[in-house]
């Protein structure tokens, strides 16, 4: 029970800090806007492989970009004091949170503008959201677990690249497919198998992020 | 016995998988022809490789409980060795594909995902470069192991077999059971994998003890 409690009051914490400033989330929206618009400028129009493509693409970047920062924009003694307040589950988990509704703010920002400009016909508009959602939320608990593992090392952001990209490379390969089912319409039902494997990435991603994040913390 | 039996036993297995491979009775395929010898050399890497990153992870875990810095030099020489078995795998998969599919390269899944399993090992030994202080660089980097090791058999292991794959067993194609039917390519496949194992682990150990003598060097010296 202290555990949710714990949980609960960092994230609003994440929360109400990020209310207060508002630059890291507007400077996140304006990246993904001003992308989809380099796009558009770019490609006019795109047949619809290519369209599904450049959206993950988009928001995979915009991702990495934004959960970055997750555990740098605090300084090292604010750290500390957490340290001796919360246990390190309660932080990873309240991280992984904090980032899965920044990243669905996000995504639903960038499915707005991205199919306001570049049109483009949905079979499955549903199925392509819960892609979506799912994409989301797997690329925050990955990208958290890996921006804390560059943290330590120094946050250096190519280092951050090199670490994430082979480990969502999986994650992003299924979503591309899932969606791509979903944009043509296909029957649901030749989706499940990899919608299960997305949930169980995603529950995999956490479960060890959860099991290895104490060892990390303790510095 | 001496405790080195099993280093004997990984150059005669060796030895009988070289000259069975190449002279032993294989069944006469279509296309594949008699390059169906290379599965002895092709598929046993990659099981010495699963072994080495399997020993990496195990050694990285045990870092992780007991903070021995001899867990992360074994576990740092088995992903350097694993990455040498990748590489020949990739090698002898690229030959045989050249000849039976027509192409060293072809947009396969399981290639794809062994390609980008080296590169997430790789990005371990690039990790391991940025960090200098001693503890942390052995603790963040069996973190990452240990991170990165389930998605490894994500890719290699589970992802292709959902998708279409050129390769048997895989994507509705028959698996290699099929073709063997009197059991005789498995009488050379099964201890041509296990002489690799055994030699992938012999080198992984050498390795591990030249790194552990300058490691007790740069102790002493220090």
């Amino acid at each position: 029970m202290s555990l949710l409690k714990e949980v609960k009051s960092l994230v609003h914490k994440d929360v109400v800090l990020e209310w207060r400033s508002k630059y890291a989330i507007n400077s996140i929206l304006l990246y993904v806007v001003s992308t989809v618009f380099v796009c558009y400028q770019a490609f006019k129009s795109v047949d619809p492989t290519t369209w599904n493509a450049l959206f993950w693409i988009i928001l995979l970047f915009a991702s990495v970009n934004a959960i970055n920062k997750s555990f740098v924009q605090e300084s090292h003694s604010r750290q500390l004091y957490y340290y001796t307040l919360a246990s390190a589950k309660a932080v990873i988990l309240s991280k992984i949170i904090y980032n899965m509704l920044v990243m669905l703010l996000l995504s639903a920002i960038a499915y707005l503008v991205y199919s306001v400009i570049f049109q483009n016909p949905l079979g499955d508009p549903t199925l392509y959201l819960l892609t979506v959602f799912l994409g989301s939320t797997g690329f925050a608990s990955v990208f958290t677990m890996v921006s804390g593992i560059s943290a330590k090392a120094g946050n250096n952001s190519t280092l951050m690249a090199v670490l994430s990209f082979p480990i969502i490379i999986p994650l992003l390969l299924v979503l591309i497919k899932v969606s791509k089912n979903a944009m043509d319409g296909l029957d649901r039902s030749v989706s499940y198998d990899e919608l299960v494997v997305l949930l169980a990435i995603n529950m995999i991603t956490i479960a060890i992020s959860l099991l290895l994040f104490p060892y990390l913390w303790r510095d | 016995m001496k405790h080195y039996w099993w280093k004997i036993l990984g150059i005669l297995l060796l030895l009988y998988s070289i000259i069975m491979g190449i002279l032993g009775p294989v069944p006469a395929l279509p296309i594949v022809h008699e390059t169906i010898r290379n599965v002895y050399f092709h598929v046993p890497m990659w099981f010495t490789m699963f072994t080495l990153y399997f020993i990496s992870v195990v050694y990285s875990i045990k870092y992780l409980a007991a903070g021995n810095p001899q867990h992360d030099l074994v576990a740092v020489e088995s992903v350097n060795v694993g990455i040498v078995f990748c590489i020949f795998g990739l090698a002898s998969g690229m030959l045989w594909a050249n000849f039976t599919w027509g192409d060293p390269w072809p947009n396969d899944p399981k290639l794809n995902g062994s390609a980008i399993a080296t590169l997430m090992y790789l990005a371990y030994l690039v990790l391991r470069n940025a960090l200098e202080e001693e503890q942390k660089r052995a603790k963040i980097s069996a973190v990452y192991n240990v991170f990165a090791f389930p998605i490894m058999i994500v890719l290699m292991y589970i992802l292709p077999k959902t998708t279409d794959s050129l390769h048997p067993g895989s994507g509705g194609n028959a698996g290699f059971g099929q073709f063997d039917l009197d059991g005789s390519m498995k009488a050379v496949l099964y201890p041509a994998s296990l002489g690799w194992i055994l030699i992938g682990t012999w080198l992984m150990t050498l390795r591990f003890r030249i790194r552990k003598l300058e490691y007790q060097h740069q102790a002493t010296a220090a």
